[in-house]
């Protein structure tokens, strides 16, 4: 594409940058009182002590580690399911994939404060570098971590490249920005290539991070002996269950902005409705792995294992346990398996069932297991004080919050993308089915005919 | 070299916790008071922990210091090495290092650390001078009164001689009534503390997982179960 050119319809990608509503305004009013909200619970916390919170002997990580845990999880939407569905060729993948990315990035950020949050002695972060011990599965966390987030920010602005420079040449705010960010992109054939191929590269690369991203976190947990800690599966199990948090946020995410930035005729039900179809796999895996988890424990009955899984299926957190399973798989599976008419509802309602839920299986995994010690020592419920809710709201506000900055700088949807599917990808899809087909198709005639007959023809013998 | 251990006899134990009370004066180990006692914040190195045996009808108390682990699993979790086994089989820890995550303490299977959830210790008078005093945000726990054989080795030192057999003990073990607790050298074959810990009647808790404790219980005699 020598020269570009912009299809009209396409401007509407660009109006979230150049105009800005009330909505807008009250939107950052609102996380702007979340975060506020968060800071103050953190000043109370970092002048206090850490007694601020409701943890105690047994009970020593709560909230903070099920939110690292969580939002480390919710990373997983974005890098993966873009450079799976970039690997794979879905062509619907166009609108989707720079959402998915941005919430890779913005999350990561808050995932990875969260430990420091959760931190006695946060002023003393330093001593991770100057006395690591790599024996420690946290410091795999904060290698993985710190690599996937350094390879996501690359390949979310790499694909960026084209628009920022749409951008520069289109408008007047900001332009500085926009020209040293474009690098000087003029999309000429070379430049073009020389991206696709980092492209390429970087969606390669990105996958077996991500995937060791939460193989590490779950290792926190499984590199213990502790009952119904100590398991082989936790490494897959968690990955299931960031895909399948990541999934349920990305939609979410998607209708917001499909609303509040008019981006009907971009995000379509036919892309919900096959991200729906992933979620209902993703759900199916989890209660695969779920089950197979819970199966082993129980068939065993440990003694130390068995007082940790009645605790979650009859004792102190079957709630949280049972309203798990529900929001993870009874309501997706009510929701999920038939999306051919008005997809949009139902998975809807599917993902924020499914972020709750997997909040949840956070939780469920982090504080039953240290309420119920080996030996008979004295317990103790935990319960969250306003200054865990608080650094919790807070979090979620940074995020959505950076998330929101990020659209008034940058279009939320890959302009460059669009039109090379327009110009190049219908034709390119035609091309990729013929050669799916026997080789007697090339010799088919005659291509005033549409493409589906001569598929249709091809496979008669 | 050394390897420190310690010898608990439950059939003496009558858990009256003056070990406890040793330990808190020995080690200043606050008192949190009693709202965050209340909320499982009381700080106490060594505890006894109390469980009822319903087939004999009988209480029976199991005081718990640090199990001194030779293969510990909390060390190898920490990220900073504020954690360690030192030569001596000592796992010990450092205050002005330790970064607060409490993985430690997540990892270790007999509840051995505490945690400074808010600065409970504060300078006061009748402190021991021998023992640092922790801030806010870092874990503790059970050091076999470390200081004392750092006091010891000074003395044999100055008198151009080794540790003498004794001459380092324990709080705990100094103060048990019924003479529970015993506290020496393992390695070295002819002291107490190692012809105890060969007794039929010896065990370690949690053996099973493999974390190899130096500290070793007696089992109650056969009256008792």
């Amino acid at each position: 594409m020598a020269e570009f050119v912009m299809n009209p319809a396409d401007e509407v990608l660009l109006d979230p940058i150049r105009k800005t509503g009330a909505g807008f305004w009250f939107a950052l009013a609102g996380l702007l009182t979340m975060v506020g909200f968060g800071a103050v619970a953190y000043l109370t916390q970092f002048v206090n002590g850490l007694g601020a919170t409701g943890l105690h002997e047994p009970v020593s990580w709560g909230f903070y580690v099920t939110n690292f845990v969580f939002f480390i999880g919710i990373s997983h939407a974005g890098t993966l399911i873009s450079a799976i569905l970039r690997l794979s060729k879905a062509e619907w993948r166009r609108p989707v994939t720079r959402m998915a990315e941005v919430i890779t990035c913005m999350v990561l950020l808050v995932g990875g404060g969260q430990i420091l949050i959760d931190l006695g002695r946060p002023d003393r972060l330093l001593n991770v570098i100057q006395y690591g011990r790599y024996q420690s599965p946290l410091l795999w966390d904060a290698t993985s971590i710190s690599a996937y987030l350094t390879a996501s920010t690359v390949y979310l602005y790499l694909p960026m490249i084209p628009d920022i420079a749409i951008l520069r040449d289109r408008t007047t705010k900001y332009n500085f920005l926009y020209r040293v960010l474009a690098l000087g992109w003029r999309g000429t054939q070379k430049q073009q290539k020389i991206l696709n191929r980092a492209i390429t590269i970087m969606m390669v690369v990105v996958i077996p991070i991500a995937v060791s991203v939460h193989t590490v976190v779950s290792f926190v947990f499984s590199m213990t002996l502790q009952p119904m800690w100590h398991s082989t599966i936790f490494g897959p199990y968690f990955v299931v269950g960031a895909i399948f948090s990541g999934i349920g946020a990305l939609i979410i995410a998607m209708l917001i902005f499909r609303k509040a930035y008019k981006l009907e005729s971009y995000l379509k039900p036919i892309h919900f409705q096959y991200l729906g179809q992933l979620l209902l796999v993703m759900s199916l895996l989890w209660f695969y792995f779920t089950f197979a988890e819970y199966l082993t424990a129980y068939y065993g009955g440990e003694p130390e294992e068995m007082k940790v899984f009645f605790s979650k299926f009859t004792g102190d957190f079957r709630w949280e346990f049972w309203s798990m399973v529900g929001c993870n798989f009874i309501i997706p599976m009510a929701c999920l398996t038939s999306l051919k008419k008005n997809p949009i509802p139902r998975v809807l309602t599917a993902s924020i069932f499914i972020v709750i839920g997997m909040w949840l299986e956070r939780f469920i995994i982090v504080v039953p297991t240290l309420s119920n010690p080996r030996l008979p020592f004295r317990l103790g419920s935990y319960m969250p004080t306003w200054v865990e809710w608080g650094e919790f709201t807070g979090s979620l506000g940074v995020f959505a919050l950076f998330y929101l900055l990020f659209t008034k700088f940058f279009p939320v949807i890959s302009i460059w993308e669009i039109h090379e599917g327009r110009h190049e990808g219908v034709e390119e899809v035609m091309h990729r089915v013929k050669s799916y087909l026997p080789d007697d198709a090339e010799h088919a005639p005659p291509p005033q005919q549409q493409p589906v007959a001569i598929a249709a023809k091809a496979v008669v013998p | 070299m050394a390897l420190w251990g310690m010898v608990i006899d439950l059939d003496r134990c009558t858990g009256c916790e003056s070990c406890v009370l040793a330990c808190k004066a020995e080690n200043n180990v606050p008192a949190v008071g009693a709202t965050e006692a209340e909320k499982g914040r009381v700080l106490s190195w060594m505890e006894v922990l109390s469980e009822r045996d319903e087939e004999n009808g009988v209480t029976r108390f199991i005081p718990r210091p640090c199990m001194h682990c030779d293969d510990p699993p909390c060390t190898k979790v920490c990220p900073v090495y504020a954690t360690y086994r030192n030569p001596q089989g000592i796992v010990a820890q450092i205050y002005g290092r330790c970064i607060g995550c409490r993985f430690c303490m997540a990892a270790c299977p007999y509840n051995a650390k505490f945690f400074n959830w808010y600065p409970y210790q504060k300078e006061a008078p009748n402190q021991n001078p021998d023992v640092s005093l922790r801030p806010k945000g870092v874990v503790e726990k059970c050091t076999f009164c470390h200081h004392r054989l750092q006091k010891a080795r000074e003395n044999a030192a100055a008198e151009k001689r080794e540790v003498a057999p004794g001459e380092y003990n324990t709080a705990c073990a100094e103060s048990c009534p019924a003479q529970a607790i015993t506290f020496g050298d393992l390695s070295d074959p002819t002291s107490e503390v190692a012809r105890l810990a060969k007794s039929p009647r010896a065990f370690r808790l949690e053996a099973a997982l493999g974390t190899h404790p130096k500290v070793i219980y007696l089992t109650e005699g056969e009256g008792r179960g």
